[in-house]
């Protein structure tokens, strides 16, 4: 029997890839042959593709971005709170993009693939990459999809780092630049979680140097653990009280009893870290968060973000969320400033959350106020009104 | 804003200027210099709702709080930094003025004038705070925590040198608007003032 979906999902979708057979020189200075990407799209282009949106995922997000891959999903896409019929990211209006990365594992080329000079898997042998190199791998994707101009590129988090490459790389093909919970680097405590996620993967004997694929096992352990301590920061302290508390899940502490005392928390998380160690490949967890650590907007222009930006020619939307201790608005605020100096229009709402950084995904009703105004706004210049 | 103040407002702000405004509401000024005197420029708003207005017109908007200071911006980064109607309700007029005066090169500033006679009358006759349509809210509600006059802003600008460039009295009542030049504390219900260092 057929399952109905949501009114205002985009229902039932099917993810499409594109191959690509031009070798694309990485910032590393290596040189991958080929490639392909994994695409959904949401919404109806239209008749000159002008209302093509691209969507920038995080470090563990992928192409499933909105709606289900089969009536039995429990979940929808990452992002099905803002993509679909009416919502902010509205596919009555738009014609919305999301794609897997490079180097991720949900089925664009990454550490899981075949090298063809090999024909052995990649492994931890796949080359490093940076955000540039998804730019550019985008940019190739949107060349073949038709679409000669983003009418918005969004992303929260390392998707916003991502959109804000967009608008320096090819300025001339973004409309509207929407970065969300982002910065424009890492600060180095933000770095310092990040070489603890990678140690703890690492650590795990059944690592064997990224290697484990070949010895038909995985670093569930370790991924885990990464997962875990990932999770801890993506949340707000009061949220976690909120949430948990000092509840028990199992044991208790009256004189007499030995049996474990398990608080809900820590079963939370365990459940989180298995959950996650299950379905995302470790090699792929440490390229996406070495992109994080070593993108720096400006370090290609003297340092200077004001000389950086001034290269943009699209409009930006930035969005912070109060609680958020890992992209804390600080950082946010430093991109809007930077985007006043540099004379670029640029609009800024700073969303009362106990969410921590994980808000950016969650409903929220003034961002959905902030978000769909933004979007609606995008829609009416499309539509050529003023 | 009354279109009267606003009208009076445009004229001291130079076309292709970059504007600042600080406390933007929905935004409705900043879109009309847009259109009148093709300005570029940003809002300062706290509101969540104002902030979602501006957006919606298409006028950029950064949520700030002023009372926090503006240290983030740089100085002479504006040609003119404006505040409509929000002087009385900053916790530190004269430090906010103090840093418009560093960002801009020049100040618009406009209040509502609390010796104007109505307030005044009101004050006298009733012995209570003066409710007026401009100013529509009892005492323990009020956005408004400093009123200042005429005489007291011009007092303030004497103590910081700050150079008067222009000012303008705005009056409502027919009547008002005739004797507002003799006795502008008197009869002025806004004042708008273009201020620099």
């Amino acid at each position: 029997m057929q399952k109905s979906f949501p009114e205002n999902s985009v229902g039932l979708v099917v993810p499409r890839t594109y191959r690509f057979d031009e070798p694309l020189e990485l910032a590393c200075g290596r040189v991958l042959p080929g490639y392909e990407l994994v695409v959904e799209t949401y919404g109806e282009r239209n008749h000159d593709t002008s209302n093509a949106v691209l969507i920038c995922h995080a470090l563990s997000g992928n192409h499933h971005a909105a709606g289900y891959h089969s009536p039995d999903d429990k979940k929808p896409g990452w992002w099905d709170h803002y993509i679909g019929p009416g919502k902010p990211i509205d596919t009555n209006k738009f014609y919305v993009v999301a794609l897997n990365n490079l180097g991720g594992c949900h089925g664009s080329t990454g550490p899981r693939s075949i090298n063809p000079e090999t024909g052995k898997i990649w492994g931890p042998t796949f080359p490093p990459l940076r955000a540039r190199d998804w730019v550019q791998s985008q940019s190739r994707l949107a060349a073949k999809m038709g679409i000669s101009k983003w009418a918005a590129v969004i992303g929260g988090s390392l998707g916003g780092m991502t959109a804000m490459r967009w608008a320096l790389e090819y300025p001339e093909r973004v409309g509207h630049c929407i970065a969300i919970a982002s910065a424009m680097k890492l600060s180095a405590q933000n770095i310092a979680f990040n070489e603890l996620a990678r140690t703890a993967i690492k650590s795990d004997p059944n690592f064997f140097q990224g290697d484990y694929l070949h010895h038909q096992t995985l670093p569930r352990t370790g991924l885990g653990l990464a997962r875990m301590i990932g999770h801890i920061t993506y949340l707000s302290d009061q949220l976690m009280g909120e949430k948990f508390g000092r509840e028990l899940r199992s044991g208790s502490f009256d004189r007499g009893l030995d049996t474990p005392i398990e608080f809900q928390v820590e079963s939370y998380l365990r459940h989180q870290g298995e959950a996650f160690s299950g379905s995302f490949d470790a090699n792929t967890y440490l390229l996406m968060t070495k992109v994080l650590d070593y993108f720096d907007l400006a370090r290609e222009y003297d340092h200077d973000p004001v000389k950086a930006f001034s290269q943009a020619l699209s409009k930006f939307l930035v969005i912070s969320f109060s609680s958020d201790w890992r992209f804390s608005p600080q950082r946010s605020e430093e991109i809007v400033n930077a985007l006043m100096a540099a004379n670029k229009d640029v609009s800024y709402a700073r969303i009362e959350s106990d969410m921590g950084h994980d808000a950016f995904l969650l409903p929220n009703q003034r961002y959905e106020a902030v978000f769909s105004a933004y979007m609606n706004r995008i829609a009416r210049e499309l539509g050529g009104e003023v | 804003m009354l279109r009267v103040d606003l009208d009076i407002l445009q004229q001291w702000i130079t076309p292709g200027s970059r504007v600042l405004d600080l406390g933007c509401g929905d935004g409705t000024l900043l879109y009309s210099l847009r259109q009148s005197r093709q300005i570029e420029g940003y809002g300062l708003e706290i509101d969540p709702d104002q902030i979602t207005a501006c957006i919606t017109r298409g006028v950029n908007v950064i949520e700030t709080d002023i009372n926090r200071g503006l240290g983030h911006l740089g100085s002479k980064s504006f040609d003119t930094v404006v505040m409509t109607y929000s002087l009385q309700t900053l916790k530190r007029p004269d430090k906010t003025i103090a840093e418009m005066l560093r960002i801009g090169k020049e100040c618009i500033v406009t209040f509502p004038n609390f010796a104007n006679i109505r307030a005044r009358a009101h004050l006298f006759f009733k012995g209570r705070m003066p409710v007026t349509k401009q100013l529509d809210w009892q005492w323990y509600d009020t956005p408004n925590i400093h009123f200042c006059t005429v005489k007291d802003f011009e007092a303030l600008c004497r103590e910081q040198d700050i150079r008067i460039l222009n000012r303008e009295v705005v009056a409502g009542q027919a009547l008002d608007r005739q004797l507002k030049g003799l006795w502008p504390n008197l009869f002025g219900d806004t004042a708008i003032y273009h201020l620099s260092q």
